[in-house]
């Protein structure tokens, strides 16, 4: 349907976004592993590398077994009560984590769990001498179990409102107890799920950074990731961060080849359609039950959100945002946010056209359905190599070329835009998918190309999926510390390196005060780059 | 006392639609439900199953008040137009949950499952999975469901709407051979026309949330019948 020339232009443009992300992610893996290789090798196997290994994979099981168990009951609880009060807000309450800035969350966590929290405050206050500790495998645990029960509970909730309307009817009518009916409709519908859900979940804890750095506590906390940014930026030892790095990306490249075999789960909760009736569970204890998991669970969530909001508001907002060191800041992370989202964004309508473009040929020959195949497997390549590693790799190259601080912003922007490639990719693909579908066969009969085409029928229906995609990516940008966290300096400040300077200076009501402008900054813009999306797909 | 249903006065609102339903269904018949699309014809099925309650009026089955008595205390079995499986477990154990809905057998039930699906044409179907089966034949396997429930009452919300015309024809001959072995009491929603002109004994016409019209299938065929086709054996 395409002409030739189009054809040409869409695969030359997702030729070079490929071309590009493989030069990047492999000059830093290959300098890596070439840097020093001999000392490296040796440093491998040694008792800490390992320590921190098993650490690694023991805090990433557990967060996952603990966030599957305790989502499963409320995912349960959601599913059988279709008239829950407020139950649409609490479904969104649960979206509302995987928005939040990781470093944001961790503060919320503190202000709840923590030594001079709310919670140990109240335990004080009852006589009780020992306070719960944050710190440490039960802080990350804490934190991981903050961010992923919510997710599990919408994956989980997701697959249990996909079944049949008839499915509760038929065990109504059939006199099925909640046992028989957990037993034969609802774990056989859940089981099918949670392994995939457990492996994005393990992969999520796996390579976590930020939660890690800010609530584990010395060498006996401390995961891959961390263990080789402290590496770099305190002992500034290459070989150890090397060893790390090869013994991280073999982690997660087994863990990420394990999730793409295993089925994937979606997050669309049914908002429209058929209404499901659920005539089980109308006992008193069910119903009870019920309401305590559901509570339980929106107040485990939105405790620390509101601690955020009442700490953040304590603080002096205004003398905050307007002193030149949040000015700057804000700037500077600005900038690399719309550079960052700018670059994943296009990169990924490069990389969509170009499987279209490929796609339209009737059939394809083997270089171009290779193509097709590694422009399809750009977007995941960044879920292997994790933005520190590539930071890492990056950091070795440019310390040859001058002052590393002075590449820093791009480096950073470059790497944001890598990892929001596969969430723009997701936003646009569907959108890029149902265009193509509505208008390509009209817009070859009229012989609308080119310019005219963008004008005319591409841009008034994608631009807003493309800016759904960009306010996405954004507010991955701006949450993020992983990336900075190797060249944060006096010269590259960023909001969330702020909140993080701000923090360990102990000067708190400023990282308060900042933790609250950057949470409600991104999830503005995850909300906006969510509604979009849900909208699509209940048409 | 009638040993038939009785829906007495029942009235529901569900959102902006008002139902109000008065009618007897003959106990031993095959009562088919008709009316336009949008009419109330589920409702008045999901009444009788228990699926919904009636804000006002009651529900008389075999002579006993069944008003607000939950699905599973009703005599009933229930047959829809899809998803009588669950996709995941196999044909036996989805036949089994009628008989127990905790899969607690005796010898003698799995004898009654395995007799159930020979009558129904599924002989050796029992550990297949749903999703391996026809249209026609998952239908067969909810009939022998249906079997082996042993309910007085077997409830259809078009049960063959999905399948070809060749298969409606197999499948209503089915029925009807079931119905002669058990002399149950069915109702059936259908808008197709030459279904009730096969299968009923009575017709019971739903228009705007209300019942229009009670009674025997020949009756109801005149009236509705076009002056081309009343020639017998055409309809």
């Amino acid at each position: 349907m395409l002409t030739l020339a189009e054809r040409r232009r869409g695969i030359g443009a997702g030729l070079t976004v490929l071309i590009a992300v493989i030069l990047f992610v492999g000059t830093a893996v290959v300098t890596l592993l070439a840097w020093d290789g001999d000392q490296s090798a040796s440093r491998l196997f040694t008792a800490y590398t390992w320590s921190i290994l098993r650490f690694t994979l023991l805090q990433a099981a557990l967060s996952t077994l603990l966030s599957i168990l305790f989502a499963i009951p409320v995912a349960l609880a959601l599913a059988r009560r279709p008239g829950f009060p407020g139950r649409v807000w609490i479904v969104r309450l649960m979206a509302l984590p995987m928005g939040l800035p990781a470093l944001v969350g961790a503060l919320g966590l503190l202000g709840v769990w923590g030594r001079q929290g709310v919670l140990n405050g109240w335990l004080t206050a009852a006589g009780l001498e020992q306070p719960v500790s944050v710190y440490g495998l039960s802080g990350i645990l804490l934190a991981h179990t903050f961010f992923n029960i919510p997710l599990a509970v919408r994956l989980l909730l997701a697959v249990l409102e996909r079944l049949p309307a008839e499915y509760w009817l038929l065990s109504a009518s059939l006199g099925m107890k909640p046992f028989s009916i957990f037993r034969f409709v609802e774990w056989p519908a859940l089981a099918r799920v949670v392994p995939g859900v457990a492996g994005l979940i393990f992969m999520l804890c796996a390579t976590s950074f930020t939660l890690v750095l800010v609530l584990g506590g010395g060498p006996a906390a401390t995961t891959l990731e961390v263990a080789i940014y402290q590496a770099l930026r305190f002992d500034f030892d290459p070989p150890r961060a090397i060893a790390l790095a090869f013994l991280q990306i073999t982690v997660t490249a087994a863990v990420v080849g394990l999730v793409t075999l295993l089925p994937a789960a979606t997050d669309m909760v049914r908002t429209a359609g058929r209404s499901i009736q659920r005539l089980d569970g109308r006992s008193g204890p069910s119903r009870l039950w019920d309401f305590f998991v559901i509570a339980a669970a929106v107040i485990f969530v939105a405790s620390p959100l509101l601690s955020v909001l009442a700490a953040g508001l304590r603080a002096d907002l205004w003398k905050l945002v307007t002193g030149p060191r949040f000015i700057q800041a804000a700037t500077t992370s600005l900038a690399i946010a719309v550079t960052a989202g700018t670059i994943a964004v296009t990169a990924s309508l490069a990389i969509l056209n170009a499987r279209q473009a490929i796609r339209d040929r009737r059939d394809p020959n083997l270089a171009e359905r290779l193509l097709s195949t590694s422009l399809a497997g750009t977007s995941s390549l960044v879920l292997v190599i994790p933005p520190i590693i590539l930071g890492t790799g990056w950091f070795l190259v440019l310390r040859q070329f001058g002052n590393v601080g002075d590449f820093a912003p791009y480096l950073v922007a470059i790497i944001n835009a890598l990892m929001a490639l596969p969430f723009a990719v997701r936003v646009l693909e569907p959108a890029l998918e149902d265009h193509r579908r509505q208008t390509a066969r009209l817009a070859a009969a009229l012989g609308i190309g080119g310019i005219d085409k963008w004008r005319l029928v591409d841009i008034p229906v994608l631009l807003r999926p493309i800016l759904t995609a960009l306010s996405f990516a954004m507010a991955l940008s701006l949450g993020d510390l992983g990336a900075v966290a190797l060249f944060g300096s006096s010269d590259l400040v960023t909001l969330p390196w702020l909140v993080y300077s701000s923090l360990s200076s102990y000067r708190t009501n400023d990282a308060d005060g900042l933790a609250l402008i950057l949470g409600v900054v991104c999830l503005f813009l995850t909300i906006l780059g969510t509604a979009g999306r849900k909208e699509h797909n209940n048409v | 006392m009638f040993d038939g249903i009785v829906l007495d006065k029942t009235a529901l609102t569900l959102g902006t639609t008002h139902f109000d339903f008065d009618c007897r269904i003959e106990a031993g018949a095959i009562t088919a439900i008709a009316g336009p699309s949008g009419a109330g014809k589920s409702t008045l099925l999901n009444l009788v199953a228990g699926f919904e309650q009636p804000q006002s009026g009651r529900i008389f089955m075999t002579g006993t008040e069944q008003t607000l008595s939950r699905p599973s205390e009703r005599p009933l079995s229930v047959v829809f137009q899809d998803h009588n499986l669950f996709a995941h477990l196999d044909v036996f154990t989805n036949v089994a949950l009628g008989i127990s809905p905790s899969m607690r057998l005796s010898p003698h039930d799995r004898g009654r499952i395995e007799d159930a699906l020979t009558r129904v044409g599924l002989e050796g179907f029992g550990k297949r999975m749903p999703g391996s089966l026809s249209g026609g034949e998952k239908q067969r396997a909810a009939f022998a469901r249906a079997l082996v429930r042993r309910k007085p009452v077997l409830l259809l919300d078009e049960p063959f709407a999905s399948l070809d015309a060749d298969l409606r024809v197999r499948m209503s001959d089915l029925l009807l051979k079931l119905h002669r072995e058990t002399a149950n009491t069915v109702i059936m929603v259908t808008h197709d026309r030459e279904e009730i002109a096969r299968v009923a004994d009575r017709v019971v016409l739903v228009e705007g949330g209300k019942v229009a019209s009670s009674e025997a299938k020949a009756d109801y065929l005149l009236r509705f019948a076009s002056p081309a086709s009343t020639r017998p054996g055409t309809v």
